[in-house]
């Protein structure tokens, strides 16, 4: 257990240019990401969580504030912030192994140790049977699972998530869900974690920030204190449900007000939509 | 049967099936009758749809020269296949005949080479940075329209002797399908993956060689193989033109000295030459990007 991985945000905005008008995508976030915690980023589709995160993975710069990796200004992408993408984002012309091993190879690993740490990497996974293979013969559960596995072989301090399991089914997406909330027990890492899913959220993190409709912000923090380890029974139980009702209110109002913008006004009562008992008037 | 048949309204909510019972009502494994590999059925279909696809070609040219056909186009002088097959016994094995072949796969190897060493790496540049490609692709645009063929007169002046002038159109031939298959080769690459290596700790030239080649290797498959193609037809024009040596230049000898049946068989050497190597940079293509075996596509 490392006391490294400190991920501090401090009031980062973003804004970009599209057709000439500036889109404001982030507005002064602040965020922290403890070493050691599981924090997920929630929010409606297009509040610029994917952005923050990118911003902390170092693909892409504030347009002002800075993100931090323990004191340290993030500049561009590197090894100690391991990324899982949505799109798993695995090389293709590389077999299972081989893609596990890649970080270790661009850091100058000698090829028996990063061989054999690959292994054992697989093997924590139950993957180790397929480690010939190529990701075009997996399925993506799996493909997902390797993902994860390639991002931490090089033992980063933290891992960045975006949205990793939005592309599996439901099924498959609760069973990794339980995977890596065990792989975090074991390894111990900082996680930032960029969901739309409330309940994956809930099930997977120690705090989970909720952001707002464009421009992002910042709209609420949430603790939350369920025990770990966390098993598929607990996201039945009564304290689960309470904390995914709250969030689900939250983010229901901000998914309204997303909309709300794209169909400007009064349009959402014409798609036969629900919009519950505050009106669609008291929300746009 | 019966239980199976049972009505959905009344009943247990969920009712289980044991495995043993399950295995019992499934249906026996087919057996089926292994065939050697060249013997099953989708093989014998390939083959014979080869031998029709060919031999169509044979029974057109055999009737036409049969018949003397004479309506528009013109078989009167056509040397019939059997004429050609003569020619093939006399000429085939001779050892002028065998240069010939010799010279121009030489020039093919050379010309072709030579535009792989400089346009994959220039096109990996140029499909990476775009001030490179603002560099490159002007000139690149005004030079790609003018065919190989037409680069001959210019080839001789600008080249010392015969051959090297012929090599370089082979390599402007094969060039710019490499050149810009490989910058589009990269240009559609995802990006993710790009990220992703970043991610994994890859600098700037280990990306080069790890993920943007192997990322474009199949575009510059396609590249390879089309230019091949190019280089054989700007190799034959040159040889007819300027050369000495060379199935071109067999083949226009063969005009010039109204032995028809030797054009014919060079036309014949040309074609299987070209398939040869086509099919080499296909097999080439298959043993250095195993994965894509497995790569989702929608050939059926």
């Amino acid at each position: 257990m490392s006391d490294k991985g400190f991920i501090d945000v401090q009031g980062v905005s973003i804004q970009f240019a599209t057709r000439g008008s500036i889109v404001q995508a982030v507005k002064s976030v602040s965020l922290t990401v403890q070493p050691n915690e599981f924090v997920s980023l929630i929010g409606p589709s297009g509040c610029g969580k994917s952005t923050l995160l990118n911003i902390v993975a170092g693909f892409a710069k504030a347009s002002s504030g800075q993100a931090l990796l323990d004191g340290v200004p993030i500049t561009g992408p590197g090894s100690e912030r391991g990324v899982v993408f949505q799109q798993y984002s695995l090389f293709p012309w590389l077999t299972v192994r081989k893609n596990v091993e890649f970080g270790l190879r661009m850091s100058g690993v000698a090829r028996g140790k990063r061989e054999s740490s690959a292994r054992t990497l697989l093997g924590l996974a139950g993957l180790l049977a397929f480690e010939n293979h190529y990701p075009d013969q997996l399925s993506g559960g799996m493909k997902q699972r390797i993902g994860i596995v390639r991002a931490l072989a090089t033992s980063p301090q933290v891992l960045l998530m975006d949205e990793p399991f939005g592309a599996l089914d439901t099924q498959t997406r609760t069973v990794m869900q339980e995977i890596l909330t065990n792989m975090w027990q074991q390894f111990r890492i900082s996680v930032l974690f960029v969901t739309h899913d409330i309940e994956e959220a809930v099930f997977l993190s120690d705090r989970i920030y909720v952001m707002t409709a464009r421009p992002g912000r910042i709209k609420a923090e949430v603790r939350v204190p369920l025990p770990r380890p966390r098993m598929a029974a607990m996201t039945e139980t009564p304290g689960f449900m309470e904390l995914v009702h709250k969030l689900k209110g939250l983010i229901r109002e901000e998914s309204i007000a997303a909309m709300g913008s794209e169909l400007k006004s009064g349009g959402l009562t014409g798609f036969g939509m629900d919009v519950g008992p505050q009106g669609v008037g008291q929300l746009l | 049967m019966s239980a199976e048949a049972m009505p959905a309204t009344d009943g247990p909510i969920i009712r289980y099936f044991e495995r043993e019972k399950l295995d019992e009502i499934a249906a026996p494994a087919q057996k089926t009758l292994r065939l050697p590999f060249w013997f099953s059925s989708d093989r014998v279909i390939t083959v014979v749809s080869a031998c029709l696809s060919i031999g169509c070609l044979f029974v057109i040219w055999y009737l036409g020269t049969r018949y003397r056909i004479n309506l528009f186009i013109r078989f009167q002088n056509i040397p019939t296949p059997h004429e050609v097959f003569v020619q093939a016994g006399e000429v085939i094995g001779s050892t002028k005949f065998l240069i010939n072949i010799g010279m121009s796969l030489e020039r093919i190897l050379l010309g072709f080479a030579i535009a792989i060493i400089l346009g994959v790496p220039l096109g990996l540049l140029t499909g990476r940075y775009r001030r490179i490609r603002e560099l490159v692709m002007p000139a690149v645009e005004v030079l790609r329209p003018i065919p190989a063929i037409a680069w001959v007169p210019m080839s001789i002046m600008l080249w010392p002797s015969n051959e090297s002038s012929i090599i370089f159109i082979t390599f402007i031939g094969a060039f710019f399908p490499i050149l810009l298959n490989t910058i589009h080769g990269v240009e559609a690459m995802d990006g993710v993956l790009l990220r992703a290596a970043q991610c994994l700790g890859a600098s700037e030239p280990r990306l080069f060689w790890h993920v943007i080649l192997p990322g474009a290797l199949s575009q510059i498959f396609t590249g390879l193989a089309i230019g091949m193609g190019v280089a054989w037809v700007s190799l034959i024009a040159a040889e007819m033109i300027s050369g000495q040596f060379g199935v071109g230049y067999y083949t226009w000898e063969a005009y010039s000295l109204v032995n028809y049946p030797a054009i014919v068989l060079g036309m014949i050497t040309i074609g299987m030459l070209g398939l040869l190597c086509s099919g080499a940079i296909r097999l080439i293509g298959r043993l250095t990007m195993p994965w894509l075996a497995f790569a989702p596509g929608s050939r059926k």
